[in-house]
């Protein structure tokens, strides 16, 4: 589906040379829309040549094991091309999430999107 | 208006979207209930995963076949039985998704925060049906 023919799932903020992208879906839940946000994401890195990747999930307040495989192929993705990626603002339940299933330690998560910007 | 459902047996086809309305109905009998926004975010996780393991890996999608969630709230404990028609699997074989070795490999990490987030999980028959608990945590913790 092309991109313009659907709804957006993200917004994209340059602050800088940092791509700052918030979700505009509080729940990221089922496969066909993680699908289109992982689309939308890969596409800042592989077609607008974006490195510097910062996540934001103020918005999110539910978010399923499904769209953690889509952030860790991300994460390949940044890493294979010499780029990096980073995660903020993620709420307390979700964070718990990312704890059990270890990946707190695979990907770089901080506190909030100020922070996030200094760390690249 | 009527109460929220505190009890459902229901029969569900294999359809992500079906997922959506069980959540929902589930979500207003925990409020009802009076379950704290972390009890019902784990709830609704545990729910999430197992729902989609059955339609998507057990089922396979098929549209011929249907799940069956069968959930009750009484007092502080909310417990379902979420059963598809696969051929069932033994949890024991999914790989340790917290290992390093596996940590970005796709499975297992759905059948983990299900484990993580309730009370009690167990698989039953073949392994097509899961049954699983949450009781209420103590708003004090």
């Amino acid at each position: 589906m092309p991109a313009e023919n659907r709804r957006q799932r993200i917004t994209v903020e340059d602050v800088g040379d940092v791509a700052v992208v918030q979700f505009v879906d509080k729940k990221i839940l089922d496969e066909q829309n993680i699908q289109m946000i992982g689309d939308d994401l890969f596409r800042l890195v592989d077609e607008l040549g974006r490195r510097k990747l910062l996540l934001n999930f103020s918005n999110v307040d539910f978010m399923s094991s499904a769209a953690l495989g889509k952030l860790i192929r991300l994460h390949q993705r940044m890493t294979q091309v010499g780029g990096k990626l980073v995660l903020c603002n993620i709420s307390k339940d979700i964070m718990t999430v990312f704890t059990l299933t270890k990946l707190d330690k695979m990907l770089k998560i901080v506190k909030d999107e100020q922070t996030g910007l200094g760390s690249f | 208006m009527t109460d929220p459902r505190t009890a459902a047996d229901l029969t569900v086809p294999s359809d992500l979207a079906e997922v959506r309305r069980v959540q929902d109905d589930i979500e207003s009998a925990l409020q009802a209930h009076r379950f704290g926004e972390t009890d019902q975010f784990a709830v609704k996780l545990a729910v999430e995963e197992a729902l989609v393991n059955a339609i998507k890996h057990g089922n396979q999608m098929d549209p011929a076949k249907c799940v069956r969630v069968w959930y009750c709230v009484v007092g502080d404990r909310f417990e379902i039985r979420i059963t598809d028609e696969g051929p069932g699997f033994n949890p024991a074989d999914l790989p340790d998704p917290t290992d390093d070795w596996n940590l970005e490999k796709p499975c297992g990490r759905g059948v983990l925060l299900i484990k993580s987030f309730m009370t009690s999980v167990d698989f039953v028959g073949r392994g097509n049906e899961i049954l699983m608990s949450k009781v209420k945590s103590d708003p004090t913790e």
